[in-house]
């Protein structure tokens, strides 16, 4: 993690006259792994066309070590994209299509030589775990091998950058996973700086050395995948990031907040006295205790078994908490929660606040949740194994 | 599979209107004026090579110049907005809606000695050029009423080819130029084959533009066929038997073409 190697300088953006991008400042490290998180429509996207050349910022600047690219055609740029369809050339075989870049590159005026092709695009395929698939046609190969040929693709050119735009949206969940590793593995082994967009958080949480959340075109918060999980800048990132209760508290003190007419000790401080703030509690942070003992007490109201643990949304004072446990507690059953301090966070108010955080509508989110997952039409993955010997 | 009644009308039309004159071709071409059978109408057929030779080279130049006319116009067409496309393309078809004789007069009278050609050249007191009459005129006219043709299944590859491979190629080094000879003229190739198909077999059998645009000067298979039926030849075997040789060469010609083209069209995705 060393020097800083793209810059975008108060970058805008807007199509239609709507703005998709609001003076955007942002670096990028050489060798990190970096992912742009947020919904669809976040500004993520645009992001990285810009870094790309695909689209050039109505204002701002964009700079690649120091040097302002802003006029930079895409062909020229030191950066490569690996795009969400992978995009393919149906024409040429895998080792066509990864030798592809390499047959237009020019060393001091001279082509690259055909030998030297061979060896990167082999070398390459072996990285990809694609050995003997040189002459496979491509619009033959599943899901996640097209993928492979895309990263390979990208990859023999020893981009300094390597832009990833969802490349792993169109896999099923096990292939994903898989795919995940394997991209860490790679960016690790070949100290390329990745920038990778998806509005997966478990995704961004499992690979990101650095993790930037946007939403409405704005960046909310750059930081760690743990910063980010356990830091939450404001309601948007604690609710984007995770499961949270957020709640409204009023700071009384340094380590003091007041929640439900109740103060509970915490560990932020900086605010001035009597400040309304939000206060965010991760289900997986609340202990429950029997209803005496509690420092809140509420009723629970319905149970989701998710494996490990169940999912239970408890009623506070007309407030639905998500409270995540390995006991079962039945439907109607009166329970109290403690929490410690390490497990409350203090965000400043902010234009999220009260827009999440409360999980009376848990059931009906839960089943957008699991019905956006069948929409998800998961590409077909025959791995077959036979081929690869 | 479950008979389908609503075929039968055209099941019935084609069987009386297209089988039968096919049959009867054969029958002809296999007998003598007095109805007995004969090879020899076929085995004359040496003495026609030359104008066999000159329908197919024509076809052939005439495609070539549709080619090179209608590429960059179907290229340039598929990068346009859908509202400028459609105006461009009712200017394309436009001539079609138009009878087929009467376009071709109409290049009769701008070819000709004293036509609008000659008179915008000596206008601008540049010499004077003798079109009319002659195998390029023919040619000319070949081109204009098949360009469309041309231009329309060029087109449709063109515009499906995916934006992202376009960007892909791009991101991978490739200049414009690049991007076209390495991805888009191979994948526009299954469009360039049909629309050769669409060209060259109607310019092949061309013959009323040989007629009024060559002036009986430009004697191409079309013509010779029609004056073995109606014409002063008058043999309608030995017609017969030019028409199976030409269809022949014909089927020939589309098969070896679909052959060509068909590793190209799942590259689209046809």
């Amino acid at each position: 993690m060393s020097k800083e190697l793209i810059r975008l300088s108060k970058c805008s953006m807007a199509f239609d006259g709507e703005y998709v991008l609001k003076d955007i400042d942002l670096y990028f490290k050489d060798k990190e792994f970096l992912t742009l998180l947020g919904p669809s429509g976040c500004g993520k996207t645009t992001t990285l066309r810009i870094i790309g050349g695909f689209l050039k910022p109505i204002s701002g600047d964009v700079y690649f070590d120091g040097v302002r690219i802003n006029d930079v055609p895409p062909h020229k740029r030191a950066v490569n994209t690996i795009f969400q369809k992978y995009a393919l050339f149906p024409h040429l075989n895998v080792f066509e299509n990864i030798a592809f870049g390499l047959k237009l590159q020019r060393q001091n005026g001279k082509k690259i030589s055909k030998t030297e092709i061979s060896e990167r695009v082999l070398e390459m395929l072996d990285i990809v775990s694609l050995k003997g698939f040189e002459k496979r046609d491509v619009t033959l190969l599943s899901g996640g091998q097209q993928q492979r040929v895309a990263i390979a693709r990208a990859l023999v050119n020893r981009p300094k950058v390597l832009l990833l735009d969802e490349p792993l949206g169109a896999l099923d969940m096990r292939l994903r996973k898989d795919m995940q590793n394997e991209l860490k593995r790679i960016q690790q082994a070949t100290g390329i700086t990745f920038i990778y967009v998806t509005h997966d958080q478990e995704e961004a949480l499992a690979m990101s050395d650095t993790i930037v959340v946007m939403e409405n075109g704005e960046i909310q918060q750059i930081g760690t995948p743990e910063d980010i999980y356990n830091e939450p800048k404001n309601a948007f990132v604690a609710d984007f990031i995770g499961e949270s209760n957020i709640l409204d508290g009023i700071m009384h003190q340094d380590g003091v907040v007041e929640i439900f007419g109740r103060k509970f000790s915490c560990l932020d401080g900086g605010f001035a006295k009597l400040e309304p703030v939000d206060v965010v509690i991760r289900p997986e942070d609340i202990d429950i205790v029997d209803s005496s003992a509690g420092m809140l007490r509420g009723t629970v109201t319905s149970i989701t078994f998710r494996g490990v643990l169940y999912d239970i949304i408890v009623d506070f004072h007309g407030f639905k908490w998500l409270i995540q446990t390995t006991e079962l507690y039945p439907v109607g059953a009166d329970i109290g929660i403690n929490i410690d301090p390490d497990g409350i966070h203090i965000m400043k108010k902010s234009s999220f606040s009260g827009m999440f955080g409360d999980y009376s509508s848990f059931s009906d989110e839960y089943e957008n949740i699991s019905d956006a997952e069948f929409e998800f039409e998961p590409m077909e993955d025959v791995e077959r194994t036979e081929d690869r010997g | 599979m479950k008979p389908n009644y609503f075929s039968i009308p055209y099941v019935g039309w084609m069987a009386l209107f297209v089988v039968t004159p096919i049959v009867m071709v054969f029958v002809f071409a296999l007998t003598t004026p007095t109805g007995e059978f004969t090879l020899r109408n076929f085995s004359d057929m040496g003495l026609f090579l030359p104008v066999f030779i000159r329908s197919f080279r024509l076809a052939f130049l005439a495609t070539v110049v549709c080619i090179v006319l209608g590429y960059p116009v179907a290229y340039l067409l598929a990068r346009e907005t859908t509202r400028v496309q459609r105006i461009l393309f009712m200017l394309i078809m436009l001539p079609l809606w138009m009878n087929f004789l009467l376009r071709t007069y109409a290049w009769m009278s701008i070819l000709e000695n004293t036509g609008l050609l000659n008179q915008l050249l000596s206008f601008l007191s540049l010499p004077t050029v003798r079109i009319i009459n002659t195998e390029t005129a023919v040619v000319i006219g070949m081109v204009y009423n098949f360009l469309p043709f041309m231009i329309l299944p060029i087109y449709s590859v063109i515009v499906k080819i995916d934006k992202n491979l376009i960007e892909a190629a791009h991101d991978l080094g490739a200049n414009t130029f690049s991007v076209f000879r390495k991805l888009i003229a191979p994948l526009s190739i299954p469009g360039i084959l049909s629309g050769v198909t669409m060209v060259f077999v109607p310019a092949v059998s061309a013959f009323v533009i040989t007629q009024l645009l060559g002036g009986g000067m430009v004697f191409l298979l079309g013509d010779l066929i029609e004056m073995q039926f109606l014409g002063t030849a008058h043999n309608p075997n030995v017609g017969s038997a030019i028409s199976i040789v030409m269809m022949l060469i014909v089927i020939v010609f589309v098969i070896v073409m679909n052959k060509f083209g068909s590793g190209e069209e799942k590259a689209v995705g046809l």
